[in-house]
């Protein structure tokens, strides 16, 4: 039993196939990437898994869990937290804001504990905010804790997306291109952090990535994909050799 | 310059930052308690007006400013909080019962009519509520034998823990009692925002996908974003009747409701703060309009000229003006000038460009 399997995956929109048949799996304690041109499929199997779609056929189950019987706002709880290519922070919240919602799963109070503010609610706040800055200190983001997100600049959000996942306390981390508009040195802390993440922190990581340095260089597995559908699965140095991963960037050769 | 140095977690949590901060509300707090004592009766009603504008913005805060869905429709809830609470008064619960169950009540029903609505967004959402405060005017009308209808109905004094509160007969003991539901409806709102509830409320308002990756159900967020925005506003109904004293059909128009949201925009959309500011100018801007009508006929002549709609076109104005400059409202520019003093003397002119953008109103993907 894989940690997360994919089996047979379909999703199309009108007559157009964005998921073919895609079936793979990712074990528990792997970083897992996805590459292939634009328009692949990539992003959505993201959003397959965090249940945005509904596929026209196939099965999706992680940790045992058949993920399509659960609601979009379900996925959360089962421990598989994402991020997203264009960041979708909450804009008008600070770093620190936006990291306490990520710790929204963990809510043990309920509306009326909450109007009241018993002391459980502040003994939940508290510890929250205990687990909020383990990850502010993890990704080195203190120099930011009290900024909106609307004036920090793109390097630091797509940081502070990777941080809202991780105050969720996930066993599953989707990165949709980490690394995607970042600086080299940024690229580099990223790898490292992502690297960091699966070891100190045994979370799983699947991730969306163009940038083939950073995806050879973290991932122990590679899912090649073109039009939907599955081209090669083996590591970053068999895809990157596989005829027909080079085709489908490269065109034929005459 | 004044700075906070932080030093526990509790800082954040409390709703004061330091012992500053609590002297300041404590302090206005005083001030409010003394008001009776030092203001004339007709500014006293004027301050409790505004007070009671106050909690009906709250209401629509919780809904507009922090959760994002935009209602022009809370007169509706406003007449239904008026006529719950004055029904349940006449069938005999005492109005210590009769106020808190017109908030539930309220509050329950506006819960019912988010269902449909959720699934509309931004402008469509705005034109749905509106058509629930236009048909609320024939409600009340059709549902006579409760309502009284078009001759509408008269607002008894009310007895609370025995002191007989009536607008007119005892305007300081009214003024006590909206000051004591201002100052629970605030706490419970404040209560609200620095919990996970609140939080969520925000998570919707600024990005429905990444609410919902994060495990936030939106549908229901909304629902109860909708639920205790409208038992809030019930409330400032109930009291907002009491103090009109008469109402009728007529009496929660579209025309409030569209005032509620200017309020709101113009005090400053998503903070408590916001809410209060707004209702100070909706609240003295006809006696600021009338007092500088009389100085322009003193210096200029004809000061007994009546200018029809001068207050709504001055209001608009203001609206306009502020979206135009201050997209935040009063409660940003409040916010730019303390930070000034604050930082005295290493304020930058630009400090707050980067943040000078609008209030996202609902989106998905």
């Amino acid at each position: 039993m894989s940690f997360l399997e994919l089996k047979d995956v379909t999703l199309k929109f009108g007559g157009v196939t964005a998921v073919d048949n895609l079936s793979f799996s990712v074990e528990e304690g792997e970083v897992f990437a996805i590459v292939g041109p634009n328009g692949a499929g990539k992003s959505t199997v993201f959003n397959l898994i965090s249940r945005f779609y509904d596929p026209h056929n196939g099965s999706i189950k992680f940790d045992g869990h058949d993920l399509l019987k659960s609601k979009p706002s379900g996925v959360a709880a089962f421990g598989v937290a994402r991020t997203f290519q264009n960041i979708e922070l909450f804009d008008q919240a600070t770093v620190l804001e936006n990291l306490l919602v990520g710790r929204h799963r963990h809510r043990q109070s309920n509306f009326l504990t909450e109007l009241f503010f018993t002391p459980s609610v502040k003994k939940q706040e508290v510890q929250n905010r205990h687990m909020v800055e383990e990850i502010i200190d993890f990704l080195d983001l203190q120099a930011y804790r009290e900024k909106r997100i609307a004036g920090l600049p793109y390097g630091v959000r797509k940081v502070v997306e990777v941080a809202r996942a991780l105050a969720t306390d996930p066993k599953l981390l989707l990165l949709d291109e980490p690394a995607s508009g970042l600086s080299v040195e940024e690229t580099t802390d990223m790898r490292w952090w992502i690297d960091d993440i699966r070891r100190q922190m045994g979370i799983t990581v699947l991730m969306v990535e163009h940038d083939m340095g950073l995806v050879s260089g973290v991932s122990d597995r590679v899912l090649a994909m073109a039009d939907g559908a599955k081209l090669a699965l083996g590591t970053p140095v068999e895809v990157q050799s596989d005829p027909a991963v080079i085709e489908a960037y490269l065109g034929h050769v005459a | 310059m004044r700075i906070v140095f932080k030093t526990d977690y509790m800082q954040d949590i409390r709703p004061w930052k330091d012992r500053y901060q609590l002297v300041l509300y404590l302090l206005l707090l005083t001030l409010m308690l003394a008001a009776p004592f030092v203001i004339d009766a007709f500014y006293l009603g004027e301050l409790n007006n505004v007070l009671i504008w106050a909690i009906a913005g709250m209401g629509l805060m919780v809904l507009t400013g922090h959760t994002g869905q935009a209602s022009l429709g809370h007169a509706a809830f406003l007449a239904m909080g008026c006529y719950t609470n004055i029904i349940l008064m006449e069938q005999g619960l005492p109005f210590m019962l009769a106020f808190p169950l017109a908030g539930i009540i309220t509050g329950l029903v506006g819960m019912v009519i988010a269902i449909p609505a959720l699934r509309l967004h931004g402008i469509y959402l705005a034109i749905a509520t509106m058509a629930m405060s236009i048909l609320v005017d024939d409600i009340i009308v059709l549902t006579e034998p409760w309502t009284g209808g078009v001759g509408g109905k008269y607002a008894p004094s009310v007895n609370v823990f025995g002191i007989m509160i009536d607008r007119w007969g005892t305007p300081r003991e009214f003024y006590y009692l909206t000051l004591g539901v201002v100052v629970v409806v605030t706490l419970g709102y404040i209560n609200i925002l620095r919990a996970p509830l609140g939080r969520s409320f925000i998570a919707v308002r600024d990005s429905e996908v990444s609410a919902q990756a994060i495990g936030i159900d939106v549908a229901r967020t909304k629902a109860i974003s909708f639920g205790i925005s409208c038992a809030i506003t019930g409330l400032g109904g109930a009291l907002m009747g009491l103090f009109a004293g008469a109402f009728n059909n007529e009496t929660f128009s579209v025309i409030i409701s569209i005032e509620l949201l200017m309020m709101i925009v113009i005090g400053g959309l998503g903070s408590i703060h916001g809410a209060f500011f707004g209702a100070i100018v909706i609240g003295f801007l006809p006696q600021f309009l009338s007092l500088s009508k009389e100085w322009v006929g003193s210096v200029f002549g004809g000061s007994n000229v009546a200018i029809p709609g001068l207050e709504f076109g001055v209001f608009g104005m203001i609206l306009i003006a502020f979206i135009l400059f201050e997209p935040m409202g009063l409660y940003g520019r409040w916010l730019k000038v303390r930070t000034f003093f604050e930082l005295f003397p290493f304020y930058r002119k630009d400090m707050f460009k980067r943040q000078k953008s609008y209030l996202k109103t609902e989106r998905l993907r």
